[in-house]
């Protein structure tokens, strides 16, 4: 029998806030444990929660940018049970009327059409601390509560992904959304988001549910689209063999890649939801949320249509220049300068993506400016350098800082021979000192041509003008064939 | 008379003229409490150093004729439950016995700042939870008027040291009427302000969306003094309010002909006690006698206060006592193994039986299935019992009735019947589920000298309308000016 898959995906994203959702404590990564806790986000008794307006902002413009509806007197609750790094015994999320309602995002899976999927919900809420569990102790157990009260959005999808790929497609445009916001920094491998996601399978046609398996510690996109696979394969294989799939939580271990059974059904939880009644009622003035929605910067989707239309690239190229927003910025502020996209956008794509890769550093710290490289373009246009001479030169405006290519040009004596009778002699010495090669050509070889443009690209260490090195070539040759 | 036995009204007066120092009085109240707390049991902890120290810097700002507040220098109790910092804030329980703060709450933060002697904490039910005192893990405390009988509850401890004169003034927190009830049982005034006009931050919470501090005071005067000191807005609690705070006690005189007085015929209820109806009748009777309309008004949804209490008040304390789980600070079971053996031990040896109770049935209430039909409804009742006091309040200006159905029960008496004690808040509770600020102040004494207290309500943020009718009825009684005799030593 074949199996339709059912994907539905609850996203945790860390809000990049510079305080706690409750508390003014800081939430900067990494500090010494408890640094950063006081008595609200420990929970000691008597203390409240005060919320932090920039979360309720953060959550007002993801909601908008993923097209959801956003409910204006949104109610906090709170999350009863027990576990040691949770402060105050329970959790302050919403439950019933979360601040964000019933949205989607348009995804694209490489050769299908697009597709849409739903937002069921987002929520806020507050993250829990990190039980520490040293090596060389035994039985003991510490507790670090700077992440406790941390702000973090919960981004509940519609069982509407049909295959590992549109998941992950899913994934990574809503982390662009939530990144472009600059709301969340989209760091999966520190967990600043991180994603659970339900898997069923059922027959084609089918109208119910297969019973789900929820997967948890993906912390990469290719370890959900591995988790993802492997899991339905698993409930494949469980049905094929007459199994019935149970309805459970399952990690995805790296090393073994599979998943494993974490807990059951039956040890589910009663969290005793109800309104927490040291918060008021979130509301938002219309005003607000109109003020908001016009400080929405360009989403990923509307940029690279944009692009496409604006500045006729090829789509692969649209959607790689706008992957980041920072990158999409270098790019249009390179071509304000230098009016001819294609040529920008190939030389963003390949050098400096390749640089900024090789020493693992982001555009925002890219050392040469839209400016410097729009410089370097127009030298090339104008026929000062060539391509070749041009990649050295963004070699030595990058590691150097320098975004005057003329200087570099300069000092460097690379400006392009374009004196036609010192090139013909060039030509000339290199006819010569070939005969063989010459020999072949006239035998029909052409690839020799190619041949014979290097050396004498070589002699004049690159700074040939090439189409006048064609040109003196293509005229000896002819004079001189027999 | 005595230091210890003035109001904090004449006392701040006296300082003022410079006609004794705050070190004196502290001296004096602190001498008060060593001859009468053995008996009373009143305090959990006296901070002698601490009052002291607090009682020179007093008279240092006195006397460099610094800006003073009406507390400055006067030497005031706590409730155990308000949060000191590095001193312990036991809440009664022994899962708390060793907790001592990191910080200061809000209230104290402000008397301390305005100068006040803070003399130590006062005993109380554990966790709020109970109506005389009876449910302390620590000590019982008496009721000074009859040492065989309970002060009320929670707030015990708050209302017997004003009374026995072993502080000259008191905070305590009502939650369904752990103030007013105790004030009453020990001829005191107490004051439970609007839901939202103290910060309950730094509060150890019972019941948050009920649990509000207040006074506990000798008059009406002194009452309006320290409420000034301790309202207002905070930033760190979000249920507080941006109201301005009045100078109440310059507001107290006022004409009553123009005063309507609502008697809510529910709150007449069978089987109240004849002396207290009686003394409250009176005390009705004198408001008509000064000209003030009085009219029978309805309280229809008042059969259902009870209930509705003891489930909002169990569920948000089932949520509110999670936290004390053995893993960060308090008690924690010496033998379990493993982490929810630790969890349940810690809970089981940590917490009193009346506690327990209420966390199951909060618990209970919440739990899946059960929500719809307790804590959904009884959030929906509570809705329609606030409406009955706003219906009643678009013609009347307080409402007045008894606070308690009986004076002061004896020890004992009702401690294996949770049903009975639960119901003598029968008359305070409708109020904190409307948040609506009231005081209990005396009216009466019954045969066995035992004080009665009556109870005025008002609209929310009306405490004026309060303090200018209670204080009109104090000056044309004695009742406040009444001691009680304690190991023979009256004043």
């Amino acid at each position: 029998m074949d199996f339709e898959v059912v994907i539905g995906l609850e996203v945790h994203a860390q809000l990049r806030t510079k305080t706690k959702i409750f508390c003014s404590c800081a939430t900067s990564f990494g500090d010494e444990p408890n640094a950063n806790t006081c008595p609200v986000c420990t929970g000691l008794p008597g203390a409240l929660p005060v919320l932090n307006r920039r979360v309720v902002e953060y959550a007002v413009k993801a909601g908008l940018a993923t097209n959801c509806q956003i409910v204006n007197d949104s109610v906090f609750a709170r999350k009863n049970y027990f576990y040691p790094d949770l402060p105050k015994g329970y959790q302050i999320s919403q439950f019933d009327r979360p601040i964000c309602l019933g949205g989607y995002l348009d995804i694209k899976v490489a050769g299908q059409e697009q597709k849409r999927i739903g937002i069921t919900r987002i929520h806020m809420e507050e993250d829990a601390g990190k039980l520490v569990h040293p090596e060389h102790l035994y039985g003991v157990s510490y507790v670090d509560y700077n992440r406790a009260c941390v702000p973090l959005l919960e981004i509940v999808s519609e069982p509407d992904m049909r295959s590992s790929a549109e998941a992950v497609a899913y994934l990574r445009a809503l982390r662009d959304i939530l990144v472009y916001l600059e709301i969340c920094d989209g760091n999966m491998e520190e967990g600043s988001f991180r994603c659970d996601a339900n898997v069923s399978i059922r027959p084609f046609g089918q109208q119910e549910f297969g019973t789900r398996a929820e997967l948890k510690n993906m912390n990469s996109f290719r370890n959900v689209q591995r988790a993802i696979e492997y899991e339905v394969e698993r409930q494949r294989k469980v049905i094929a063999g007459g199994g019935q799939v149970v309805q459970e939580t399952r990690l995805w271990d790296v090393e073994k890649a599979m998943t494993i059974s974490m807990r059951g059904k039956e040890e589910a939880h009663d969290y005793r939801y109800f309104p927490d009644p040291d918060l008021l009622p979130v509301q938002i003035p219309a005003e607000w949320i109109s003020d908001l929605g016009a400080s929405l910067p360009e989403l990923p989707q509307a940029k690279k249509t944009r692009f496409i239309s604006t500045y006729e690239l090829a789509e692969v190229d649209a959607e790689g220049l706008t992957s980041s927003r920072a990158l999409a910025d270098f790019f249009e502020e390179a071509v304000k300068r230098f009016a001819n996209p294609k040529m920008v956008s190939n030389w963003v794509m390949s050098e400096l993506l390749r640089y900024l890769n090789d020493e693992k550093t982001s555009i925002d710290a890219c050392p040469v400016t839209p400016a410097g490289l729009a410089a370097l373009l127009a030298m090339i246009e104008a026929g000062t350098i060539s391509g070749k001479i041009a990649k050295k030169v963004f070699a030595t405006m990058y590691r150097e800082r320098q975004n005057d290519p003329a200087a570099i040009v300069a000092a460097q004596g690379l400006v392009q021979i374009d004196d036609t009778s010192a090139l013909a002699e060039v030509v000339r010495q290199v006819l010569a000192a070939n005969p063989a090669e010459v020999e072949k050509y006239y035998g029909g070889k052409q690839k020799v041509f190619g041949f014979l443009v290097g050396q004498v690209m070589r002699q004049t260490r690159g700074q040939a003008n090439p189409g006048l090195v064609n040109e003196l070539l293509q005229q000896q040759l002819d004079a001189g064939r027999p | 008379m005595e230091l210890y036995a003035q109001t904090l009204t004449q006392l701040q007066q006296k300082l003022q003229r410079r006609e004794v120092s705050a070190m004196e009085i502290t001296e004096s109240v602190l001498r008060r409490i060593g001859e009468v707390d053995q008996q009373v049991g009143s305090y959990l902890l006296v901070d002698v150093i601490g009052a002291r120290a607090q009682a020179a810097e007093a008279d240092r700002r006195l006397a460099a004729g610094e800006a003073v507040s009406p507390v400055t220098g006067i030497p005031l109790g706590l409730k155990d439950l308000l949060s000191t910092k590095g001193m312990r804030t036991t809440c009664a329980s022994k899962i708390l016995e060793h907790y001592v703060p990191a910080y200061d709450a809000t209230v104290v933060h402000r008397l301390r700042q305005a100068g006040a002697v803070l003399t130590g904490k006062l005993n109380m039910d554990e966790f709020a939870m109970g109506s005389s005192t009876e449910n302390s893990a620590f000590q019982l405390t008496r009721n000074p008027w009859n040492l065989e009988c309970v002060p009320g509850g929670s707030s015990g401890g708050s209302a017997s040291a004003v009374a026995a004169d072993e502080c000259i003034a008191s905070l305590g927190s009502d939650t369904g009427g752990s103030i007013r009830q105790p004030a009453s049982f020990c001829g005191v005034v107490g004051l439970k302000p609007t839901y939202g006009r103290v910060s309950r931050y730094g509060l150890v919470a019972f019941a948050s969306s009920l649990d509000q501090i207040g006074t506990f005071t000798k008059t009406v005067a002194d009452a309006a003094l320290l409420l000034s000191v301790v309202a207002g807005y905070d930033h760190h609690d979000s249920t507080s309010v941006k109201e301005p705070v009045p100078t109440w006690h310059t507001l107290l005189d006022r004409d009553l002909r123009s005063l309507t007085v609502g008697i809510p015929q529910e709150y007449f209820v069978e089987g109240m006690d004849t002396e207290v109806e009686q003394a409250v009748r009176r005390a009705i009777g004198f408001f008509a006698d000064q000209g003030a309309t009085i009219r029978e008004v309805n309280l229809p949804h008042s059969d259902y206060a009870v209930a509705t209490y003891y489930l909002v008040a169990t569920a948000e304390a089932s949520s509110n006592l999670a936290r004390y789980d053995g893993v960060k600070y308090g008690y924690r079971s010496p033998d379990a193994d493993g982490l929810l053996e630790m969890y349940c031990q810690t809970r089981s040896e940590g917490f009193g039986p009346e506690v327990k109770r209420r966390i199951m049935l909060g618990t209970y209430a919440l739990s899946a299935g059960y929500y719809d039909a307790y804590y959904k409804k009884a959030q929906q009742v509570r809705t329609l019992i606030k409406q009955d006091f706003e219906t009643v309040f678009s013609s009347c200006d307080i409402i007045v009735s008894p606070v308690s159905p009986t004076p002061a029960f004896r020890i004992g008496e009702k401690v294996d019947d949770p049903l009975q004690m639960y119901l003598t808040d029968i008359l305070t509770i409708p109020v904190n589920l409307a948040g609506l600020p009231a005081l209990s102040l005396p009216c009466g004494f019954s045969k066995s000298g035992l004080p009665i207290g009556l109870q005025m309500i008002a609209r929310p943020f009306a405490e004026e309308s309060l303090f200018q009718a209670a204080h009109q009825y104090e000056q044309a009684t004695d009742w406040h000016r009444e001691k009680p005799v304690i190991n023979g030593s009256a004043n």
